[in-house]
């Protein structure tokens, strides 16, 4: 038992994922207790939602309507060319366009707020907030979490609806379907339980990217290295998270039978 | 009659893992002294004083400002304590997504905990504390526009815009030249004057202790070594202590 237990404290992987759980325990014991820094996390969800509203938007387009030219000729083979509005809207809205708008956010985000923090960590500019009577938890890290756990839906919902846009030309490309048909078709397809569990992991897709780049960069080791380090893995690592918790949300909806 | 001691350090320690910075650190400050502190790289200066503000913790020993040990103060204290106790940090720390007027602005918004303080009455404490170190016209830029002699300067103005009883610098001439330097050892000894603040300035820079200091504390293997008046220890029989003032 012993044994066991220095293995565990010996393990760079686990003492990290210990590290990353306190730090999420003080976000919920510290963030929901005043002072509440109201203006920070509005600028806050300015740059998150608002500032990458123009890389989502387009990326969303253009992958609703490369999926759809992808997917047409197997469709075709099959003879169920009509699916394609509905076979693309269930795969856009479930998966493809929630995760890849949390990796596109995973990137910009998490490695803006890693080197952010991380180089006002090495600048002693976090030291210099606390010295000025402000709880630099709060005031940096509490809304920058808060700021992506509710922007990511917004703009994860947003991308649903461009990337279905992107859709509608990809179908007209080759074939020709009307815009009524082609929106009385892919909300024939969707029901609440496609949106909704899409929703809502996209909260915790959110929670993990502000997480962990809030994580990386508040503890950036000292050294313009170390920033640059921070913001790398504040990327890698939330990525990842992004999928595992996708991979954790499908299960969780089979069980459920929300399919 | 000996004046009043406005922080007494007794017997602090402070390591990091085995790396043993602060041994039994003693000394005392004085209202309206300045202080040097001298030691070498990575003695433990900053250290120190980071202590002092509360930003690290001794492992023991205590440490008393304005009469009250900061041992068991909780954060509002701290935080109370800090309006009195200003700090110039070595990296000069301005926050580099604000402008030379929100970065002065911070410090008096937060500390007074309002949001909405009068707007002509912040104005007014933020462009004297510009005018106080030459350098009204910059209120509109950012720090990353101007030159790190600049940026020193604003540093100094954001921490005396609180009117601090008690001032600590860190290295506050380091990596500026001569010229420079000696304006901002003239504007320290200004502000005591001023406002009989009582400093505790750390630096390696020989004519910034010599106009400035009025007492010198050595810092050598994490002890208060010598102390005593620029003169008296630069004309020292000990070697150790010589050596800095060659
Ligand atoms: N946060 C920290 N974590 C670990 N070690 C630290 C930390 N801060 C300082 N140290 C160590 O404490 C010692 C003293 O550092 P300090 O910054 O006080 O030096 P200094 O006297 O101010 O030097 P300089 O004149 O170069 O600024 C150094 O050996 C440094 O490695
Ligand atoms: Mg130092």
């Amino acid at each position: 038992m012993a044994d066991l237990f220095s293995i565990f404290r010996k393990s760079e992987f686990l003492q990290e994922v210990g590290h990353i759980a306190k730090f999420a325990g003080r976000f919920f014991s510290e963030g929901f207790q005043p002072r509440y820094e109201f203006r920070e996390f509005i600028r806050q969800c300015y740059w998150v939602g608002y500032k990458s509203l123009p890389l989502v938007g387009i990326t969303a387009f253009i992958m609703g309507l490369v999926l759809t030219i992808q997917s047409r000729p197997t469709l075709v083979e099959f003879g169920a060319e009509s699916m394609l509005p509905s076979m693309v809207a269930i795969s856009l809205v479930r998966e493809i366009s929630p995760v890849i708008t949390a990796l596109i956010c995973a990137g910009k985000i998490g490695s803006g707020m890693g080197a952010e923090l991380g180089s006002m960590r090495v600048t002693e500019q976090i030291d210099a907030m606390e010295v000025s009577g402000t709880n630099p938890f709060k005031y940096l890290i509490v809304t920058r979490i808060l700021a992506t756990t509710l922007m990511l839906p917004v703009l994860s919902n947003l991308s649903n609806a461009i990337s279905l846009y992107g859709g509608y030309l990809g179908v007209n490309i080759r074939g020709s379907v009307s815009w009524h048909l082609y929106w009385a078709q892919v909300f024939d397809a969707l029901s609440y339980g496609d949106m909704v569990p899409s929703i809502i992991k996209t909260f915790f897709f959110g929670f993990a990217i502000g997480l962990i780049g809030c994580y990386k960069g508040y503890y950036s080791t000292k050294g313009t290295e170390g920033v640059g380090r921070s913001a790398n893995s504040a990327v890698v690592v939330a990525s990842l998270l992004v999928f595992i918790i996708d991979l954790i949300a499908v299960q969780i909806t089979d069980l459920l039978n929300l399919t | 009659m000996e004046a009043k001691a406005v922080i007494e350090i007794d017997k602090l320690n402070k390591s990091f893992g085995d790396n043993h910075v602060l041994r039994d650190f003693s000394m005392k400050l004085y209202r309206g002294e300045n202080l040097v502190v001298l030691g070498k790289s990575g003695s433990g200066k900053s250290v120190l004083i980071k202590c002092i503000i509360g930003l690290l913790y001794p492992e023991n020993g205590t440490i008393k400002v304005l009469g009250e040990d900061i041992g068991n103060y909780d954060q509002k204290q701290l935080d109370k304590m800090r309006v009195k106790v200003g700090f110039l940090f070595q990296s000069n720390a301005l926050y580099d997504s604000m402008t030379v007027r929100e970065n002065l602005e911070f410090p008096l918004r937060r500390h007074w905990m309002k949001e909405t303080q009068e707007r002509s009455e912040v104005d007014g404490l933020v462009m004297d504390a510009l005018t106080d170190v030459g350098l009204a016209h910059t209120v509109d830029m950012m720090p990353s526009e101007l030159s790190g002699g600049m940026r020193k300067r604003i540093a100094l103005a954001r921490t005396l815009i609180l009117k601090p009883e008690i001032i600590l610098y860190d290295e506050p001439t380091t990596g500026l030249d001569p010229i420079t330097g000696r304006e901002i050892s003239e504007l320290i000894l200004k502000v005591q004057e001023k406002y009989n603040a009582s400093s505790i300035i750390i630096s390696h820079d020989m004519n910034c202790i010599g106009i400035t200091s009025n007492r010198v504390v050595m810092l050598i293997e994490g002890k208060c070594y010598a102390e005593g008046e620029y003169g008296e220890l630069s004309q020292s029989e000990d070697e150790k202590v010589r050596n800095f003032f060659i």
